[in-house]
């Protein structure tokens, strides 16, 4: 993360207000201190995102002193682009990539932290710690800069980016550990609590506000849930858990049998989904 | 609500200790499916990964009905399709014993470079080989390449056992070849393993279809090996990333350790300026700690006010690493593009950036044979060794004492693509022995005495577009008004100073070379020089530029169309070239990268060379290079 403060002109942190932006946000207040991080955060926000997540994300800038930005696709909003009606490709395409593109050109961006972790998708495993970005945001992922050691090859060229991955060599179960060893604060979701979810293909979606429409058969009932990752709460399935502490949920995970992803609906859209995403300026 | 264990699995886990290797081989020895094999026998794969890969198994698979473990780790739509792994792949996974980082590197041989870049992290290497095809040339490759790396334990991995029968006596002889192979390579344990990873023989537990292997199976022998590397014990080195300054009342100094360890109180120096000072804390969020050690991202702040920015190291001031301008390395060239000798390349090492050119490239590496080949100079994959020189000096260490202190890149400065990896052997004494000598009379007294401004006048442009024509009539009316001038023509040159030069890429750099720096010593005595050349790479051209100062390069791009220089071929050079009977002829066979930045644009495709010689006189005086 110095390694960026020291070599980029404008470089931004993406947060995502999840456990991993979490964690990455508490690395990032370390490595600068005693001064603060020398760079803003940035959410892309789908206006599709928990409450509890937003409220989060406010105090959450407000308690460490950090400068917040908040860019919403107002394009796709005007659309009318919602993941009921358009699918949920569309609505990650328009609402998150485009999102994320508007954001990096609008403020000039040179370079980007992200939380994404090499052991959480197939394509990720291949990503670059420092990963290299056209100035359409490409990844090309056949032609991507050899990484050796520690030495990160940072030069770009005007209107070129790079995104930044810290967490690349991090576990889920790493990350939980290090959130318990740190007591570093999350957003409550994580935690088991009853909470109104409908159970749709198979998946448990927690009716977070009123532009949810039911579907014929469908009620919402109370159950003992909790989120393993966030994302737009209409794609992000719930999990029956009683885990309602950390040490429940480290427990919960070292015996887990599924993998976190599984809960992310805009993965199983097709397959080397996440790949195809990428290329097109997904994080 | 924790359950009782959870303190135990907490404690376990914090006593494990983590092993990063990597696995290399051939096209099809089957590491993919090893890894995944491992991950399979574990018990580490998520259900629903698991159902993911039965169903991708079924589409793309090459096993039948039984379970594809290759389709768990190759990643990218494109390998899927091909059944290679075309770039490096990270995987986590931990036993009761260690956690365990595996690089999955491709075993193509145009991917070489990707797998340089795995070995880079890595503390062991698995090599895997296929039972039925013995040792390879990729094989030999991969050892050396891990072994130049720094890589010091290797395990051979004898592959696809099943396939010869299990056969004791395949296995002794493709270990016996391997070893007698991998026995300069420095390595402190080598070991061979009969394994099949598609039935899981001998990978997690004994196989009872090798009754004749008494060793460990291969996991069992991960879990357990020795490979702590001693950079702990070795001298303290922290390069300085970023110097902290929240406020006007503290100023620290942020970095990895790299080697060593610290405390406060310990007397450390600034390797390259030699000031010396006392650790007084070493602070972090959690309040100041009284040790660090090597792999700690700590803030040190000193008991003076010392000198120090980013690049930076901190080091102890009994044990310095060499500083110098000047070092010997191993270098592994990554890019398509071949590499030239003379040219400049950016080099970082650690957190330093520095302009850097390979003055001899001493031999390259025949990686079957270790033995050493004359070479003007390394394609891509290739493995030489070469001197280089900096344009500023550096702190480093040999790599073989430390790698992050003596392990660097190559980068292109236009491109700005990794071109090389390099691994320093050792600092070259000269560079410390040979000083500038300072001189009295300096180029602003010799200039002075001209009345004029000395600077560099860069003609470029294709053969017959007029430079020597408009430069020689710029020098004229230079010289009829009293300044002192001096013209570096091409042709000329090449018949004295560049005699030995040809044409092809390596020479043209190397031509270039010489002119800057003929002409920044005509600058130095205060000249106006006139340089026309060719010069068709913009990487020599900014080579050229950087030897003098801040002003004193203008650069004149002579832009006549290639079919107007061809029709008036001046020195029936275009006839020749377009015969055969000339290579490598700017604009026929050889490539004119035009100036994006030049200081003057000439159009010489019209116009008379007397109004272009004007141009240049009237900017000549706007920028006060003459009165």
């Amino acid at each position: 993360m110095r390694e960026v403060a020291a070599e980029f002109a404008n470089p931004v942190m993406l947060y995502s207000i999840g456990k991993d932006s979490s964690v990455m946000l508490h690395l990032a207040m370390k490595a600068f201190y005693p001064s603060l991080p020398p760079f803003p955060l940035l959410h892309v926000d789908t206006t599709w995102k928990f409450r509890e997540m937003i409220s989060f994300r406010d105090a959450t800038a407000k308690r460490l002193g950090l400068k917040l930005l908040v860019h919403v696709n107002q394009d796709g909003l005007a659309r009318g682009i919602n993941p009921f009606d358009s699918g949920s490709a569309m609505h990650t395409q328009v609402m998150k990539t485009e999102a994320l593109k508007q954001a990096l050109d609008k403020y000039g961006f040179d370079a980007a932290f992200g939380g994404a972790r090499r052991d959480e998708e197939k394509s990720r495993a291949k990503e670059r710690i420092f990963s290299f970005r056209s100035t359409a945001h490409a990844w090309d992922p056949k032609n991507q800069r050899p990484e050796l050691w520690r030495v990160y090859n940072t030069r770009i060229n005007k209107g070129e980016s790079i995104r930044v991955f810290p967490l690349s060599n991090w576990t889920e179960l790493d990350i939980w550990q290090y959130i318990l060893a740190e007591s570093i604060p999350i957003v409550p979701l994580y935690f088991a609590k009853k909470r109104p979810v409908v159970e749709r293909d198979g998946t448990l979606i927690m009716v977070d506000d009123d532009r949810m429409k039911l579907r014929d058969g469908e009620k919402v009932e109370e159950r003992l849930v909790r989120f393993r990752t966030l994302g737009c709460y209409p794609l992000t399935g719930a999990i029956e858990s009683a885990a309602d502490t950390l040490e429940a949920i480290v427990t919960e995970m070292f015996t887990a049998r599924t993998s976190e992803r599984q809960g992310r609906l805009i993965d199983s859209d097709e397959k080397a989904s996440m790949e195809k995403k990428k290329r097109e300026g997904y994080f | 609500m924790a359950p009782p264990d959870l303190k135990s699995f907490l404690a376990a886990q914090e006593k494990k200790s983590l092993l990063r290797f990597l696995t290399c081989g051939s096209v099809d020895d089957g590491k993919s499916t090893l890894i995944g094999r491992l991950l399979y026998d574990s018990k580490l794969l998520f259900e629903d990964t698991l159902s993911a890969l039965e169903r991708d198994s079924k589409q793309h698979g090459t096993t039948g009905d039984d379970i594809d473990f290759a389709l768990l780790v190759d990643g990218l739509e494109a390998e899927r399709e091909q059944g290679i792994t075309i770039d490096v792949a990270y995987r986590y996974f931990a036993t009761n014993k260690r956690k365990f980082i595996v690089a999955d590197t491709p075993g193509h041989e145009q991917y070489t470079r990707n797998m340089a870049t795995g070995a880079s992290n890595s503390e062991l290497a698995v090599i895997l080989i296929d039972a039925r095809k013995g040792v390879l040339t990729q094989t030999r490759r991969h050892a050396y390449i891990v072994s130049l790396l720094g890589i010091r334990h290797i395990v051979l991995a004898v592959n696809k056992i099943d396939l010869v029968g299990y056969s004791q006596e395949t296995f002794d002889r493709i270990a016996a070849e391997f070893s007698e192979f991998a026995a300069h390579l420095g390595f402190l344990s080598r070991v061979a393993i009969p394994i099949s990873a598609r039935f899981g023989d001998n990978v997690i537990a004994k196989s009872a279809n090798t009754p004749w292997y008494g060793g460990p199976p291969l996991l069992s022998f991960l879990e357990t090996v020795d490979v702590e590397a001693q950079v702990a014990d070795k001298p303290f080195r922290m390069p300085v990333q970023w110097v902290n300054r929240p406020n006007l009342d503290f100023r620290g100094f942020s970095g990895t350790i790299v080697g060593g360890r610290v405390k406060p109180g310990d007397k450390v120096a600034v390797a390259k300026s030699g000031r010396t000072s006392t650790i007084k804390r070493i602070v972090t969020m959690d309040g100041d700690l009284k040790e660090a050690a090597t792999g700690e991202a700590v803030t040190l702040t000193l008991a003076d006010e010392v000198d120090i920015s980013r690049g930076d190291i901190l080091c102890p001031a009994t044990a310095r690493p060499e500083v110098s301008d000047q070092f010997a390395a191993h270098l592994l060239w990554m890019a398509e593009e071949e590499l030239l000798p003379g040219r400049q390349y950016l080099l970082k090492l650690s957190t330093s950036t520095v302009p850097a050119q390979i003055t001899t490239l001493k031999h390259k590496i025949d990686v079957n044979t270790l033995d050493q080949l004359a070479a003007k100079t390394l394609r891509l994959n290739e493995i030489g060794y070469a001197n280089f020189s900096l344009a500023q000096p550096l702190a480093f260490d040999s790599y073989r004492d430390n790698r992050d202190m003596g392990g660097f890149i190559l980068i292109d400065r236009f491109t700005n693509a990794t071109v090389g990896a390099g691994m320093i052997d050792f600092g070259l004494r000269r560079a410390t022995n040979v000083h500038w000598q300072a001189i009295d009379v300096d180029k602003s007294a010799r200039s002075a005495l001209k009345h004029q401004k000395p600077a560099v006048l860069w003609f470029t442009g294709l053969s017959g577009s007029g430079k020597s024509t408009v430069a020689n009539l710029v020098e004229a009316a230079l010289h009829a008004d009293g300044r002192h001038t001096y013209i570096l023509d091409g042709d000329n040159v090449r018949h004295g100073l560049n005699r030995d030069l040809g044409f092809t890429d390596a020479d043209r750099v190397e031509n270039i070379r010489r002119v800057g720096e003929a002409a920044k010593l005509f600058v130095d005595a205060g000249l106006i020089v006139l340089v026309s050349f060719i010069s068709p790479f913009r990487s020599e051209r900014r080579m050229a530029r950087e030897l003098v100062g801040e002003g004193e390069f203008v650069e004149i791009f002579v832009d006549a169309p290639l079919e107007v220089c061809m029709a008036r071929d001046p020195k029936g050079l275009y006839q020749k070239a377009k015969a055969g009977t000339i290579k490598n002829f700017t604009g026929i066979d050889s490539p004119y990268e035009p100036p994006e930045h030049a200081e003057l644009v000439l159009h010489t495709g019209k116009g008379e060379p007397s109004a272009h010689a004007a141009t240049i006189l009237a900017y000549l005086k706007d920028h006060r290079y003459i009165a």
